[in-house]
């Protein structure tokens, strides 16, 4: 959010020194005040996003409690369990890479949020081969399902539900890692600094909210 | 004249220079432009264009009810028309409307800001809605779709027509809505100037935060929405199909989630307007001013708990619909507070009548008799019977044609020479607002009583006991059109050799008329301290000074 534009005519010759501060806001503190406020309401939006969805899930496996209890049965535990330890692990590495930007260790953080990179790009491989293993079964949503091990009416939707909402994390995965990337990047060239880190840590607020919701699909999903 | 240049030399500011309209004259200066106004300008343009847009549509769907039997065009080019006309109005006039083009205009100079949180997010904004605008009119060309702009399911899934690069259209437009959303939020809690506290904030400004806040949490449920309808047709998951034990109420449910808050998304930005507008035309201090913010607040907060009504007759429950029905009406309570207060401020006021006060006087009628129609509506019992016929559809025109269309020429009338520092005909201006103001009436007040009589709406034919209203409703439709040509056409000689203007001829003690008109590119040459609460007209002195920040 950040923008060195030409300074007004009239305007303090002091406020030219930090390259960081946009020519409308009067202080660094306040301008960093205005990105996370911004990044909170974004993620309150992503929350709404989701919340349709949930709502969905919650009216159908009320119609259909049977059919949802037995499809998330033939769902594949190992990997929903082994996903949710390398996402929330991920969002350690994050964590410790805003706490190194902080601490002016530059190498370190470009150091963690490679390793989260690797965690997401993990996660990604380990939800393939589920999608892999349920597109075998046809275990598919709508008409496409034709799974032989639970054949109640509903079943479909559960699988509807399931590729709705693990694809719309799953894309929200793949927007994290791009802003990672780029973040690493911008690391390895010095553009945070102890002072000056607001860009890693909104990253590492929108990895914290794809890791959120995965925690609340993993139970709805493969446990309950 | 003579006000204005002393409150410059009290001001201490220096001599006028170069406006934000001649800081840099290319097309690229415009179109890679930061600056919070020429954005504001932009949306403005793309606005208008598709107020004219969705004014032939409904010209041609008028003209086409002159007679009940078939008559211009098929069945099928009337159902496309009606929805492209819902399409166009609502996603790519209205909500855009105020907020994008009048709020990023003057929202930052009201709070003494020299732009707006995030300008490159807000520039990105007007891309987004130029994309979004260019698949609603890719599918218009390639066919258009025939659902209406509710998009209910299942015919939504079902149909053969272009509705799926209609869908995403309305999905991208959304963005470009929750952009304008976080970025007003924003700039209201992070850049206002010395001395503007929450409780002296101009009454636009709160009126679109609420808006803001409307925007921010209801636009992505719609997002959601239209994409899972989307993703019907072409997959076929059966979210929405009874076949495959999907609900199709649910798209209701969740379609209205959204769509019912966003009718507040378009008509607290009017009330903003009017606001505004109430006190410089009376020349007095806003008459209950906490109680015009906070019930801008008390709107956006109820209106996320009133979409069941409009599913009075889809199979909701008795409990249901009685309690959507009360909530519905607690908008009807908070609508009623600003329209006393206006209503006061005005009493006893020094009123000139101009142009947007013409408007006033029309927004006070149509948002009171829209507004009333609303509350009968809300009663189960009478929505029943009034469900889906013309009456629905005179009551919603009311407010959203009626006062939002209003409020929108008032603003475009009271910021035009802070626009573009030049100022059109007055007596024109007046003409062509009472012709609206009429053309507006003889249109829908025939739709109500068809509507009460049982004409249902998005019919193509009629019985011809009906025709008479019709052909009146098409004679005001008519006049409707004749104002706004009107207007267009001085406004754009007032814009090319319209008079220059002073900084301030309203005399208005509203923040945004304290810098130039129109405004240098950053606003202020040093940044105001607000000395006064807004429209503080009981003082001759300036509402602000500048302070070394």
């Amino acid at each position: 959010m950040s923008e060195a534009a030409a300074l007004p005519p009239g305007e303090h010759p002091a406020r030219g020194a930090d390259p960081h501060l946009a020519h409308h806001f009067s202080s660094l503190e306040r301008q960093v005040d205005a990105s996370r406020l911004g990044m909170w309401l974004f993620l309150c939006t992503e929350v709404l996003l989701f919340a349709g969805l949930f709502t969905g899930y919650a009216v159908y496996r009320y119609s259909f409690p049977i059919a949802f209890a037995a499809s998330a049965r033939t769902s594949e535990i190992w990997a929903g369990t082994l996903n949710t330890v390398v996402l929330i692990t991920s969002s350690l590495t994050v964590a410790l890479a805003i706490h190194f930007v902080r601490t002016g260790r530059q190498r370190a953080a470009v150091v963690c949020l490679l390793i989260t990179l690797a965690f997401a790009l993990t996660f990604l491989g380990i939800k393939a081969i589920e999608y892999t293993a349920h597109f075998h079964e046809h275990q598919l949503p709508g008409r496409y399902y034709r799974f032989e091990g639970v054949r109640l009416p509903g079943a479909s939707m559960y699988w509807a539900l399931y590729f709705l909402m693990t694809g719309l994390h799953g894309l929200h995965v793949l927007i994290g890692m791009s802003v990672l990337g780029v973040i690493a990047w911008r690391t390895s060239r010095g553009y945070y600094t102890p002072h000056y880190y607001v860009g890693i840590e909104l990253a590492g607020l929108y990895w914290h909210l794809v890791d959120l919701i995965w925690i609340f699909l993993f139970p709805l999903l493969y446990l309950i | 004249m003579r006000q204005s240049e002393e409150d410059r030399e009290k001001l201490g500011a220096p001599p006028a220079h170069d406006s934000y309209l001649t800081d840099g004259t290319t097309v690229m200066s415009w179109l890679n432009t930061r600056d919070h106004k020429r954005v504001g300008v932009m949306f403005l343009a793309a606005v208008v264009f598709f107020l004219f847009l969705g004014g032939v549509f409904a010209l041609a769907i008028r003209m086409k009810l002159l007679y009940p039997g078939p008559f211009l065009f098929d069945a099928l080019t009337y159902n496309r028309l009606f929805t492209l006309h819902g399409v166009t109005m609502i996603f790519l006039f209205m909500i855009p409307a105020i907020p994008s083009a009048f709020g990023n205009f003057v929202l930052p100079l009201m709070i003494g800001a020299r732009d707006v949180a995030f300008p490159r997010l807000n520039l990105a904004s007007f891309y987004v809605y130029l994309a979004g605008a260019v698949l609603a009119i890719w599918a218009m060309v390639h066919g258009g779709a025939d659902t209406g702009w509710t998009f209910y399911t299942p015919y939504s899934t079902t149909t053969p027509t272009m509705l799926f690069p209609l869908l995403l259209g309305v999905f991208v437009l959304g963005f470009s809505s929750i952009m304008t959303g976080i970025n007003f939020i924003v700039t209201v809690h992070t850049l206002r100037a010395p001395g503007v506290g929450w409780m002296r904030l101009p009454l636009f400004v709160w009126s679109i935060y609420a808006t803001s806040i409307i925007q921010v949490l209801a636009t992505p449920v719609l997002g959601l929405t239209v994409l899972l309808v989307a993703l019907e047709r072409v997959l076929q998951f059966g979210i929405f199909d009874p076949a495959r034990g999907g609900d199709p109420v649910l798209f209701q449910h969740f379609f209205w989630f959204y769509s019912h808050p966003a009718v507040y998304i378009m008509v607290l930005p009017g009330m903003a307007v009017i606001s505004e507008c109430v006190a410089t035309f009376s020349r007095k201090n806003p008459f209950g001013y906490k109680a015009i913010a906070f019930s801008s607040l008390g709107i956006a907060f109820v209106g996320f708990f009133t979409w069941g009504h409009h599913l009075f007759v889809a199979g909701q429950s008795v409990f249901d619909n009685g309690v959507f029905g009360v909530l519905s009406m607690f908008v009807g309570i908070f609508t009623a507070v600003k329209v006393f207060n206006w209503v006061g401020t005005m009493y006893r006021g020094a009123i000139s009548f101009k142009t947007p006060f013409a408007y006033i006087c029309g927004f006070l009628f149509f948002l009171v008799f829209g507004g009333m129609t609303g509350v009968a509506l809300a009663t189960v019992a009478l929505d029943v019977h009034w469900h889906d016929t013309y009456f629905v559809v005179a009551h919603f025109h009311f407010i959203m044609v009626g006062a939002v269309i209003m409020a929108f020429l008032a603003a475009l009338h009271y910021w035009f020479p802070k626009m573009f520092g030049r100022t059109y005909h007055e007596g024109w201006g007046l003409v062509a607002a009472s012709l609206i103001i009429l053309g507006f009436n003889a249109t829908f007040i025939p739709q109500f009583l068809l509507g009460n009589n049982g004409m249902p709406r998005r019919y193509y034919q009629y019985p011809e006991h009906f025709q008479a209203l019709n052909v009146a409703s098409t004679a005001g439709a008519t006049l409707l059109g004749f104002g706004f040509v009107i207007i267009f056409i001085y406004l754009l000689i007032a814009l090319r050799w319209g008079p220059r203007c002073e900084q301030n001829p309203w005399r208005s003690k509203g923040f945004e008329w304290l810098t130039e008109s129109p405004p240098p590119t950053h606003n202020f040459d040093r940044i105001p301290h607000i000395t006064q609460d807004p429209h503080d007209y009981r003082t001759h002195a300036p509402s602000g000074v500048y302070a070394d920040v």
